[in-house]
């Protein structure tokens, strides 16, 4: 079985984020970037699945500029086989993504495509969803754990107040938590290797698909601060305190 | 000019994605488990595995000898991210990368590389055998006989002080091939010592004020007997340029070492400083606070502009005598002062062994003492401008 595995380049995740002053986006000039989180644990459960030999080849792809091609030798280094770079260098939308993604599935044919279950800079979580919708593949989001059989996957899913299991037919989409795994550093030794492994270079136009943008971001700003607090010694003094302040009539 | 193989080193992209995987591995692993280390004062063999799989004893190795072949400036830049967590963790791999693997490829026969070179890029720990009871920097002082067999050398003498000994599969030893002592040093002659050779004991590991997990011991030898083929590059005398040869590249990693530190303890001091309040404020926003934390970045920059110009000059393939025992010298003595700080900015909590402050302070103290004291350095820059003065450089 073939895994594809769509990694996102985004801004480190130990970085503290700033807004551009003309609030038009996050400061990304000299930021240093890195793989999302999210992705980096679905490469490594990928290539868990060949270590154990359920999986047969987990090809990794990238929608962004040209230094995503950095993100993917990482995801090669960590021991995916290839790599294919779609070259774009304007904002990528979920659904572009995923149109790229399912052009991408039908050309590669994986068994099992596993995705971040979002990206750690707009926080969207929605490729994997409408990946699976454009493809009329099931779906298990969120996973803490992924067990493929021969015909079928089974997803422990972490839901609110537990833990959700769901068996779907293959091909599947599977997008990945936290908890799934820790993934591994890329060793030294696996970087230089990494170096031999090939990269397809692509365009969207390649795939025929349109990726300008259907959003318009209006105003990008920093969350507001927070005021401190203040200690009530009665219920009575907490409804003054409310009512002086507008909070309730 | 000796051959030396001055290859221009990893490329720059693969090297980026290295450094970048290291400071994560140092983030999540290597100092979260610095507790476990400092408690059984060993390397936890967990971590061990883990930085063998990374590919840290192989770092200075030729590809060909299965390493990554990096460059002096590349290789630095590893052990000043390694060095930011606690000391034990380049000392277990700095005598391999660093000294012998430094001699092997300058001094080594082909069938020397070729037999220690991919065993040390595997992860085999490594010793450097120079100082002894009476010995340190005056090679004329040295004990350790090596004489001449039919089978091939007998060793006899004792090495102290000697890192990683408890722990190594091979050691460089100095010894001496000549009773008298030789211009140039040419009574010095330097072995390749497997250390489960009979005659070659180790003693007790030393205990020591600070660096927890860094073993160090005597390597005794006592009638051991090694193989012709043992000699460094098959040639006697020549162990003494090879071992000062090696102090260069050495020093330029305690330098290295001392600047990870002292951003280690600057770190923690700044942190510290503007979380402790005092009279109402943080710490940090009182100016003599301030004083400390500025003095301990510019003297770091200092530094680091010291060890990244000794690298350049190092990759261009020139001797840096002067230039990598003044960045270790200076870079040393910065980390001490730096250390001292933090000690200072935490006040009464820098002297408590609940805080980082004073484990920094004690770790710290022997940048400025192996690897040629800075005392030693003083001498050997002053020589080195007397002698190019009176050569008219």
């Amino acid at each position: 079985m073939k895994i594809l595995v769509p990694v996102k380049r985004v801004v480190d995740a130990n970085v503290k984020v700033r807004v551009k002053p003309d609030q038009s986006g996050v400061e990304l000039a000299n930021v240093k970037m890195s793989m999302n989180p999210f992705d980096e644990i679905s490469v490594e459960e990928a290539v868990r699945l060949k270590e154990k030999g359920v999986a047969t080849e987990v090809v990794v792809v990238s929608v962004g500029p040209a230094q995503a091609q950095e993100t993917l030798r990482t995801a090669l280094a960590m021991g995916a086989d290839r790599g294919i770079l779609v070259t774009t260098d304007g904002p990528t939308e979920s659904l572009a993504v995923a149109k790229l993604l399912a052009k991408i599935v039908a050309e590669e044919a994986p068994g099992l495509v596993i995705l971040g279950k979002q990206a750690i800079d707009d926080d969207a979580n929605q490729t994997g969803q409408m990946l699976a919708a454009l493809l009329g593949w099931g779906q298990g989001t969120f996973a803490s754990k992924v067990e493929p059989t021969a015909d079928t996957v089974s997803v422990t899913r972490e839901i609110d107040g537990g833990l959700e299991t769901v068996e779907l037919k293959l091909p599947a989409v599977v997008t990945t938590d936290l908890r799934l795994n820790e993934p591994r550093y890329a060793s030294l030794p696996n970087i230089m290797k990494a170096k031999a492994k090939p990269i397809a270079n692509k365009t969207p136009a390649d795939y025929g698909v349109d990726v300008t943008p259907r959003l318009t971001t209006l105003k990008v700003t920093e969350p507001p601060k927070r005021s401190a607090g203040i200690k009530v010694k009665t219920v009575d003094e907490l409804i003054e305190k409310l009512k002086n302040s507008g909070v309730i009539a | 000019m000796p051959a030396i193989s001055h290859h221009n080193g990893m490329d720059e992209a693969s090297f980026t994605a290295f450094a970048d995987q290291l400071d994560r591995y140092v983030r999540d692993r290597l100092i979260p488990a610095e507790p476990r280390m400092i408690e059984a004062n060993a390397v936890p063999a967990d971590i061990l595995t883990e930085m063998r799989d990374m590919g840290l004893f192989g770092i200075t190795i030729p590809e060909d000898y299965g390493g990554a072949g990096l460059n002096v400036s590349q290789y630095v830049e590893t052990i000043r991210r390694l060095a930011y967590a606690a000391p034990a963790y380049r000392s277990t791999i700095s005598i391999g990368v660093g000294m012998v693997t430094s001699a092997l490829k300058t001094g080594g026969t082909a069938a020397q590389k070729q037999r220690w070179l991919p065993q040390l890029a595997a992860g085999m720990i490594a010793s450097f055998g120079l100082t002894e009871p009476g010995s340190g920097s005056d090679s004329a002082a040295l004990q350790t006989r090596a004489v001449r067999t039919a089978e091939g050398y007998v060793l006899n003498g004792t090495k102290r002080y000697i890192t990683n000994a408890p722990n190594a599969g091979l050691a460089l030893i100095m010894a001496r091939t000549s009773a008298e002592n030789l211009p140039r040093n040419a009574h010095i002659s330097a072995f390749l010592v497997p250390l489960d050779t009979p005659g070659v004991t180790v003693g007790k590991p030393d205990r020591k004020m600070g660096q927890a997990g860094a073993t160090i011991a005597d390597i005794i030898m006592d009638d051991a007997t090694i193989p012709a083929d043992a000699l460094l590059g098959e040639v006697e005398g020549k162990g003494f340029e090879h071992a000062m040869r090696s102090l260069d590249n050495g020093r330029l990693s305690v330098a290295a070492a001392s600047v990870g530190y002292a951003r280690r303890a600057l770190d923690t001091a700044l942190s510290y400083a503007t979380e402790r309040k005092a009279f109402g404020e943080p710490i940090a926003s009182f100016q003599l606070i301030q004083a400390m934390l500025a003095d301990s970045r510019a003297e770091l920059y200092a530094a680091e502009c010291m060890i990244a110009d000794a690298c350049r000059l190092a990759d261009e393939g020139r001797r840096t005598t002067i230039e990598a025992s003044a960045a270790k010298m200076f870079a040393s003595e910065m980390c001490g002062r730096v250390v001292d700080r933090c000690v200072q900015i935490h006040g009464g909590a820098g002297y408590l062994s609940e805080y980082e402050a004073e484990r920094f302070f004690r770790d710290a103290r022997l940048y400025r003492i192996y690897e040629g004291t800075t005392q030693i350095l003083q001498l050997l820059i002053a020589r080195n401008m007397l002698k190019e003065f009176a050569a008219g450089v």
